[in-house]
């Protein structure tokens, strides 16, 4: 037996891989592109999903954005302040504490309150119930379709259809956005997740034809604006509009809405007292979205 | 004209993925969307006719010269591998806007079999140096026009309702196993 049949391969094929190591190792250094340190220690503290909730490709460019100050700190909302704050020590920022986001649907047009034009018995999916005449099912041409485009895009488990509409879970809701998307509508929007008070409605037609399509929709009739005492909730293009700087989630605006678009109202008692103060023709009106209260309430919490 | 016909025939006879099935991995896994897809393709292109190239030279220079040919796998996985790792390198310095398109489907052609594929296939069959980085680029280009094909079918088939045991992976190798019969049509039309 020849010796060199065993000394030929394991000095070529151990020196290609050494020549090749060298290569590499001196191309590292040739070609080293100066990266920014803090990229890497960025990267390290970021969540790691890939989510792309920050509008990023994946954790490692929101990393080189954030060290190229193009974006916050607080950029990612799936880590949230805590991630937020780590970042920012790195960067040498004091983070500003961003507040937790989640999903909201602004639509309660559910099976009872809204109609719909036709029976839709294609694909289950509402991007493609959008590409039919009416532009989907629902006779309000704003409303939630409930096929669950947002669901499938989910990847927290955080939606579910209830009634016909979307119905998204604070708890679960990471704020990656991905639904917002994904809804052909538009209707899903991210908004502070401690904040009670949303306006569950989307449309902007004037309240005359909202109230033919839909009993739970917005008619633009100012009664929130009027009583809001922060100034914080405006009737915008026929809806109304929460300023979330302004708003202190007091609820009289919910308690206040004939319609009952708006969530979070305050418990009964405060309500109580403000009942007086109304009109009297105003009373029966306001009896009986009261009535409906308690099922408003349980429905997003759902 | 012997030349050209070697690329066509490396296209669409000798297809690598839907005739001699080889580097399925990435065209099941990065086809979902044509962007990518096309992203990878090019990459695979990139990387297979350097490959070829340098594999061709290793084999012929190095392994043959000391009668250790019968360990070219080992030295073309140590070729794909470096080089790969040289092209990523070599991009993210010259090219960052190429790196940026590519980036993420470079380290994933290590892996891709037709790459090692295309370099034992030159090997067996004798190609000299043009004829391999042809050869090559042909077979690379006909993974690309293949898995940007195949991204194309997906993307209209992901909305479609598809029987629920069929969502996904099964109709995705189904749609994969048709395209491999109509690229069957091929076969045969051009001789080397």
């Amino acid at each position: 037996m020849d010796i060199m049949n065993i000394v030929n391969p394991i000095i070529s094929i151990g020196g290609l891989g050494v020549v090749f190591g060298a290569c590499l190792g001196i191309a590292s250094e040739v070609f080293k592109v100066d990266e920014d340190p803090r990229i890497g220690q960025v990267l390290e503290v970021l969540p790691g999903a890939n989510c792309g909730g920050c509008g990023f490709p994946g954790c490692g460019g929101c990393a080189s954005a954030i060290v190229a100050g193009t974006a916050p700190v607080n950029a990612c909302p799936v880590g949230g302040a805590a991630v937020a704050e780590k970042v920012g020590a790195i960067m040498g920022i004091e983070a500003s504490a961003s507040e937790p986001m989640a999903a909201f649907v602004k639509c309660g047009g559910t099976c009872e309150t809204a109609k719909e034009k036709y029976d839709y018995f294609g694909i289950d999916d509402c991007n493609m119930a959008v590409q039919l005449a009416g532009a989907g099912a629902k006779s309000c041409a704003y409303g939630c379709l409930g096929l669950g485009s947002c669901k499938k895009a989910c990847a927290f488990g955080a939606i579910e259809i209830v009634d016909g509409i979307a119905v998204i879970d604070k708890e679960k809701c990471v704020a990656c956005g991905k639904c917002v998307s994904a809804c052909p509508k538009h209707i899903i929007e991210l908004l502070p997740a401690k904040k009670k008070v949303k306006v569950q409605c989307s449309s902007k037609d004037v309240g005359k034809n909202v109230m033919q399509v839909c009993s739970s929709g917005c008619i633009a009739c100012k009664i929130c604006e009027k009583n809001c005492p922060f100034d914080a909730i405006h009737v915008i293009d026929n809806l109304a509009v929460i300023d979330y700087d302004k708003c202190k989630s007091c609820g009289i605006c919910a308690n206040k809405c004939p319609k009952g678009v708006i969530t979070g109202k305050r418990p009964a008692a405060p309500a109580a007292e403000a009942k007086p103060a109304a009109a009297a023709p105003a009373a029966p009106k306001a009896e009986a979205p009261a009535a409906e209260a308690p099922k408003a309430e349980e429905k997003p919490a759902e | 004209m012997y030349l050209i016909l070697l690329i066509l025939a490396g296209i669409f006879v000798n297809n690598y993925v839907l005739s001699q099935f080889l580097g399925i991995c990435p065209f099941l896994g990065v086809s979902k969307k044509v962007d990518t897809a096309a992203g990878m393709g090019v990459a695979v292109i990139f990387v297979m006719s350097l490959a070829s190239a340098v594999a061709y030279l290793v084999y012929n220079l190095i392994l043959v010269p000391l009668g250790i040919d019968y360990l070219y796998n080992i030295a073309f996985i140590l070729v794909i591998a470096s080089l790969v790792q040289f092209v990523e390198m070599f991009l993210k310095k010259a090219a960052p806007a190429l790196y940026q398109a590519l980036g993420v489907f470079l380290p994933l052609i290590t892996t891709n079999c037709a790459v090692l594929g295309v370099a034992v296939l030159n090997m067996q069959k004798g190609y000299n140096f043009i004829e391999s980085v042809l050869n090559g680029f042909g077979g690379a280009a006909g993974f690309a026009l293949a898995i940007v094909l195949f991204a194309g079918i997906r993307e209209r088939i992901a909305d479609n309702d598809t029987p629920k045991a069929f969502d996904g992976f099964p109709m995705a190798l189904i749609t994969a196993g048709l395209m491999s019969i109509a690229f069957l049509g091929f076969s045969g039309l051009i001789k080397l």
